[in-house]
């Protein structure tokens, strides 16, 4: 439990740090990169998940994830494309990324229930960083109307998905 | 078919209108941006229910007490008749935040 809400903490912080530390808010090019990105990330560990966890509940979890992530990133390049917009990355991306393929890693050497439970320990605590840098950063930060709006529903699916993996995890225990 | 319709308006002949149910309507509820809407409906049992997803993401309605669990895809509408009297809550499960009650009438 402890180390499950540092690592959130840690991932918030970085995630709100980094754009922070630009001085400037994020802009939109910006925003849909790191938004992109996250997608990806929970994506790339879904599919970690497939292959590696035992519990039927925690792959039926990621098959979700998967589905989910990959419909919202296809919107979220549609939008760009009609918006001409061309994704920028940028330093909340590259944090975002290294973080995510060091916990990869570090999942990858666990396996049986402890995999299990480590994955879906990370899936709540990274929706809930995610979900905070939505709310009080990117979505906030976002100036086009439909970028906006793609974050807000964005927000809602992933507080589903932060749910969704307390139940799971609850019922690991 | 006839025959059991038959029946049904002989025995409205001789019950009285008090035992013919009410004509079964079809209500529709929307899943959209992740917002299920309206976010509680009353209906009769024998009415129908159009489950209606607008969203690109597969959700589902799923009875708390387990009574149904209708699963959505994406753009898609599945329609269901309802069985059994309750006030019954019901959420998605891909999707928890996403609840709403239905109220259904014997």
């Amino acid at each position: 439990m402890f180390v499950r809400l540092t690592a959130a903490a840690a991932a918030l912080s970085l995630l709100t740090g980094a754009a922070l530390a630009q001085g400037a808010k994020p802009t939109d090019p910006q925003i849909a990169h790191i938004a992109y990105t996250a997608g990806v990330i929970d994506i790339t560990a879904a599919k970690q998940a497939i292959s590696k966890a035992s519990n039927k509940d925690v792959k039926a979890f990621a098959e979700d994830m998967i589905r989910d992530h990959e419909a919202v990133n296809k919107q979220a390049l549609d939008l760009v494309k009609k918006l001409k917009v061309t994704p920028e990355d940028n330093d909340t991306s590259k944090t975002l990324s290294k973080q995510a393929s060091d916990k990869l890693a570090e999942l990858g050497k666990l396996s049986g229930a402890a995999y299990d439970k480590a994955y879906v320990a990370n899936e709540v605590a990274y929706h809930k960083a995610v979900n905070g840098a939505l709310e009080t950063q990117l979505i906030p930060s976002a100036s086009n109307a439909e970028l906006k709006g793609l974050l807000q529903t964005g927000l809602k699916i992933f507080q589903g998905h932060q749910q969704h993996a307390e139940h799971v995890a609850a019922e690991l225990k | 078919m006839r025959t059991g319709t038959c029946l049904a308006v002989v025995a409205a002949l001789m019950f009285g209108a008090t035992a013919v149910p009410a004509h079964a309507a079809t209500l529709q509820i929307v899943m959209e941006n992740l917002v299920v809407s309206p976010a509680e409906v009353s209906a009769r049992v024998g009415d129908t229910v159009e489950w209606i997803n607008k969203d690109v993401f597969a959700h589902t309605a799923t009875a708390r007490n387990g009574d149904f669990d209708v699963t959505l895809a994406p753009k898609k509408t599945v329609t269901s008749v309802l069985t059994k009297a309750g006030t019954v809550e019901y959420y998605c499960r891909y999707h928890p935040n996403m609840k709403a009650v239905l109220k259904i009438a014997p």
